[in-house]
């Protein structure tokens, strides 16, 4: 799984970019993402081809004629984008997301998972 | 703390802050403690007439182990983020490693005007909001002239 480049992913506006990481097994791969702010429906997870986009928007609740006074959060949305390798089953992916935290779960094709090969000695 | 910004790979939201910073470093300090960027979590902090507003950006934590206290004017989080990476002994290979893990504390002043008594405080997708009213008294009222 690679990352693609900051150009691609920031062609239209600005977004912030979720820390994540990244953790591989044998049998595939684990993605956690800080999305914070964003409720269930304002998250969105892509795989087309090899590309899995990650993006969400940020809801808080504000009262209103609130005026911001510090701000490290600045922007409304989120997006990441990674391109997937060949052995990943995209079809397989699982999600969860709780308390701002997305979990994928991306498996590694039955083909690919590692197999482990008999040696035998004539 | 270690420095660790939030959003540290993408170049163009790097750039964004130091300009921001630069240009701020210019105006007026807040307050003697500042805010310090780059620490977890990343705070935001506005208001009304009637009330202070701070969201607390920190995701994937028990609500109910956030230790929030109030005192003298000085709203102090803190609490502990596990870690979710594997142990050395598990087969498994980290690949990136961005999101924050460990204990955290931020602190923020607060104006003077604010009533301890009326604060609210909810968790929600990771955000920690504190509601707290200002006094009546410090509320603009509309002088009458006859």
């Amino acid at each position: 799984m690679t990352e693609k480049t900051a150009t691609e992913s920031a062609r239209n506006e600005p977004t912030l970019m979720p820390p994540v990481d990244v953790i591989e097994d044998t049998a595939g791969i684990t993605l956690y993402a800080d999305l914070p702010g964003v409720p269930k429906d304002k998250l969105s997870l892509h795989v087309e081809a090899d590309t899995l986009t990650i993006e969400g928007e940020v809801a808080l609740d504000m009262p209103e004629g609130m005026e911001s006074t510090h701000a490290e959060v600045s922007l409304p949305r989120y997006r990441r984008v990674f391109t997937l390798s060949k052995e990943l089953d995209t079809d397989k992916v699982a999600a969860e997301f709780a308390h701002g935290v997305l979990k994928l779960r991306i498996p590694k094709a039955e083909h690919a998972q590692p197999r482990r090969i008999e040696v035998r000695v004539e | 703390m270690m420095y660790r910004s939030l959003f540290p790979r993408d170049l163009f939201a790097e750039l964004d802050r130091l300009q921001r910073e630069m240009r701020e470093s210019y105006e007026l300090s807040p307050s003697i403690r500042g805010f310090a960027r780059g620490g977890f979590p990343a705070m935001n902090v506005g208001g009304t007439a009637s009330s202070v507003e701070i969201y607390a950006f920190a995701p994937g934590i028990d609500p109910t182990s956030i230790d929030a206290q109030m005192e003298k004017g000085v709203l102090t989080i803190a609490g502990e983020r596990k870690p979710q990476l594997p142990g050395k002994d598990e087969k498994a290979t980290v690949h990136i490693d961005e999101r924050f893990a460990g204990r955290f504390r931020r602190v923020v002043s607060l104006p003077d005007d604010v009533d301890p008594n009326a604060v609210n405080a909810k968790y929600r997708d990771g955000v920690l909001h504190i509601s707290i009213q200002r006094r009546q008294a410090a509320q603009p009222r509309r002088i009458s002239i006859d």
